[in-house]
């Protein structure tokens, strides 16, 4: 059974169809990667699968490691995310004026639990719970190297910091899968190659499914298992790397494109 | 120079504005119309000065080099340690407590009953601050919920013969009631929107008090409210005002520690990262929802609960003491002090309430100092007197959290 199996999703933003009739499935422990030219509809397909946005047709299934097998379309995100998918942001959402400890530890929000009581008074049961919560953070900012500026505001990263922070957070909500989108927009080559083991490693060390759309197509080819290919909204092709390389209907459609640019 | 230019064009521009208002002047006696040309060069000349002043100014502290983000709000070494390092703080905070204690025996009882206001204030400036300087809900009616608290107790006594410390957990409670039924349909509009309805839900309440003869005793107000009881002794005024205000100190102490535990909890965080992106913040497993009418119940609860201590303080309550003024100072009280700053929302509220009673001289231009204060703020403090510091944890292996 596939962790997360899409069938035939629509999206339909008033005339304009931005998703149409797409399928798509993310078997355990894979890569996938979701490619296709600006405006292709990658963004929003994350979206409804995400919960932002409630597809207009199709639908979404997920089938948990642990857990049930549960529709998820329509659901609202903070349900999604605690279902097990949790995602990061094409443009950086941070939360600025928090330290980078503490945007990391917002991840931990939906695996833990606090009264307005328990939080005044900080009995045992809360500290060790925020105990747990500040440790797993500082684990997670180990992971993605970000251990020497967790005390730093989060408006102060660099970029790639930024994008790396964006990880750890999605990372600290214990998802069993994770969709990154466009994870290496706007990083130098050296940050892109640090990316692409830091992804390799988090699939092996975390033991999770990864689906994740790019542009940078050697970092897309070396990484991924399978690709899927999207073209104003439709899906064009799917396959591994090499069968999506030599398949003339993308080559047209974007890697072509690519070479004239 | 540009500057030179544009502070006199600036001049001119004073000049043509206030024309019609300063230098004509029909004289109704003789009927004739009177130039004051002499008031207008005043003020064209104020004008280029003060404007070339800050031009100059403003250059000055561009050409500084830029510190290290954007955003012009750094954190200088003092700042750190005052706020980081415990042998600054400690002794600090002790010694405000320690003169907040000792001063009623310094003063009269007036003063003490400025001060007894003053600290009424500091409570709905701190409730507030979890409101919109936490959660980022922009209320522009928040005196509601003090209205309920003070009327709650009002009525409770005249009704049931309540006592000041049987209403005062109530009125807290009315307020965070009040707080949950409007913010449950109010509370998904954002921004804007949400401002104008706070803003008609605050007059809403007033005229309704006003208007409702028969429950709320309407535009006469409610008279002699029972002062806070000790033990069912009898306090003469000034007793009773010294034990107002040790109550009051109590209250404020009290939203202090409240709020500083909230703000670095599960749920004060869940309201910062709404406040800061609520699109990544339910991505990341908030319940929009849900936090945010915490919050808004949560500080609606101390203004239901220090209303209650308002009506036991003067006596005598009227809708009038519940107006857009009193929500728009309790706002100011928080935009000034910085947006979730603690420390800097207590001190704008005491200056704010302390600063006109002292300068009663300057009585007439009260508002025109407010406002002349606040676009000095928004212009060079735009993140408050104080902004907000964040808690440091310490890593696993350094053993012995505390904080
Ligand atoms: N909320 C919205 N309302 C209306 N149209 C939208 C909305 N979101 C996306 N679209 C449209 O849907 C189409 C697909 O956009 P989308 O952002 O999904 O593209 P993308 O594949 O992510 O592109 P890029 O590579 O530039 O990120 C675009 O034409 C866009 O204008
Ligand atoms: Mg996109």
């Amino acid at each position: 059974m596939a962790l997360l199996q899409v069938e035939n999703l629509c999206m339909d933003f008033g005339g304009l169809r931005a998703v149409d009739q797409v399928s798509l499935s993310v078997e355990d422990g894979e890569i996938v990667a979701l490619i296709g030219p600006n405006g292709a509809g990658k963004t929003t397909f994350f979206n409804c699968v995400t919960g932002h946005y409630a597809p207009t047709g199709g639908e979404i299934v997920i089938s948990p490691p642990q857990g049930e097998r549960a529709r998820i379309d329509g659901l609202k995100p903070n349900r999604v995310t605690a279902l097990g998918l949790a995602r990061t942001f094409q443009n950086i959402r941070l939360f600025p004026a928090m330290t980078v400890l503490e945007n990391v530890m917002i991840g931990r929000h939906c695996r833990t639990r606090t009264s307005l009581l328990g939080a005044i008074l900080r009995g045992p049961g809360t500290r060790r719970q925020e105990r747990e919560t500040i440790d797993t953070s500082y684990r997670l900012l180990e992971k993605v190297g970000l251990l020497d500026v967790a005390d730093e505001f989060a408006r102060n990263l660099s970029y790639g910091g930024q994008r790396r922070l964006e990880i750890a957070r999605a990372l600290a909500t214990d998802p069993f899968l994770l969709l990154l989108d466009e994870p290496a927009a706007g990083m130098n080559p050296q940050e892109t190659r640090e990316l692409d083991e830091l992804i390799v490693r988090i699939r092996d060390e975390e033991g999770l499914a990864i689906l994740l759309i790019e542009h940078d197509m050697p970092l897309v080819m070396n990484l991924s298992d399978r690709i899927y290919v999207m073209e104003y909204g439709c899906k064009i092709a799917e396959g591994t790397p090499q069968q999506i390389r030599s398949n003339p209907r993308v080559i047209k459609a974007y890697l072509g494109e690519q070479d004239d640019a | 120079m540009r500057l030179v230019g544009r502070s006199l064009l600036v001049g001119l521009w004073f000049m043509f504005l206030t024309l019609p208002l300063l230098a004509v002047r029909v004289n109704t006696i003789t009927e004739t119309v009177e130039w004051r040309w002499l008031n207008l060069v005043w003020v064209g000349l104020g004008t280029f000065i003060l404007s070339l002043a800050l031009a100059l100014w403003r250059q000055r502290s561009e050409s500084q080099p830029q510190r290290d983000d954007g955003e012009g709000d750094i954190t200088p070494r003092w700042r750190e340690r005052l706020f980081h390092d415990q042998t600054v703080y400690r002794p600090l905070l002790i010694m405000a407590l320690l003169a907040t204690l000792l001063l009623p025996w310094l003063v009269d009882i007036y003063q003490i009953n400025i001060l007894v206001l003053a600290l009424i204030f500091v409570v709905l400036g701190l409730g507030l601050n979890i409101i919109v300087g936490l959660a980022g809900l922009l209320d522009l009616g928040y005196i509601a919920f003090f209205a309920v608290g003070a009327y709650t107790y009002a009525l409770l006594n005249i009704n049931l013969d309540l006592g000041f410390w049987a209403a005062l957990p109530l009125g807290g409670l009315a307020g965070a009631f009040f707080g949950l039924l409007i913010g449950f349909p109010v509370l998904r509009l954002r921004g804007d929107y949400l401002a104008i309805v706070t803003l008609g839900f605050g007059s809403i309440v007033k005229i309704v008090i006003e208007n409702e003869d028969e429950l709320f005793y309407g535009a006469m107000g409610i008279a002699d409210i029972p002062r806070p009881g000790l033990l069912g002794l009898d306090l003469s005024l000034d007793q009773s005002t010294l034990y107002t205000y040790y109550l009051v100190v109590a209250l404020a102490l009290l939203a202090i520690f409240v709020t500083n535990r909230l703000k670095d909890s599960r749920l004060g965080r869940a309201w910062i990262a709404l406040r800061e992106d609520e699109i990544a913040a339910v991505a990341m497993g908030i319940d929009m929802a849900k936090c945010k009418l915490s919050a808004y119940a949560f500080g609606a609860f101390w203004a239901g609960l220090v209303g209650v201590l308002f009506a036991a303080r003067n006596t005598f309550i009227h809708p009038n003491s519940f107006t857009f003024a009193e929500s728009a100072l309790v706002l100011s009280m928080v935009v000034l002090g910085g947006m979730g700053s603690i420390v800097g929302v207590t001190l704008a509220a005491l200056i704010l309430v302390l600063l006109p009673e002292y300068l009663q001289g300057l009585a007439e231009y009260r508002m025109l100092v407010f406002g002349g204060v606040m676009v000095a703020m928004m212009v060079f403090r735009p993140h408050g007197l104080i902004s907000p510091s964040r808690r440091r944890y310490t890593r696993p292996q350094a053993q012995g959290e505390e904080g």
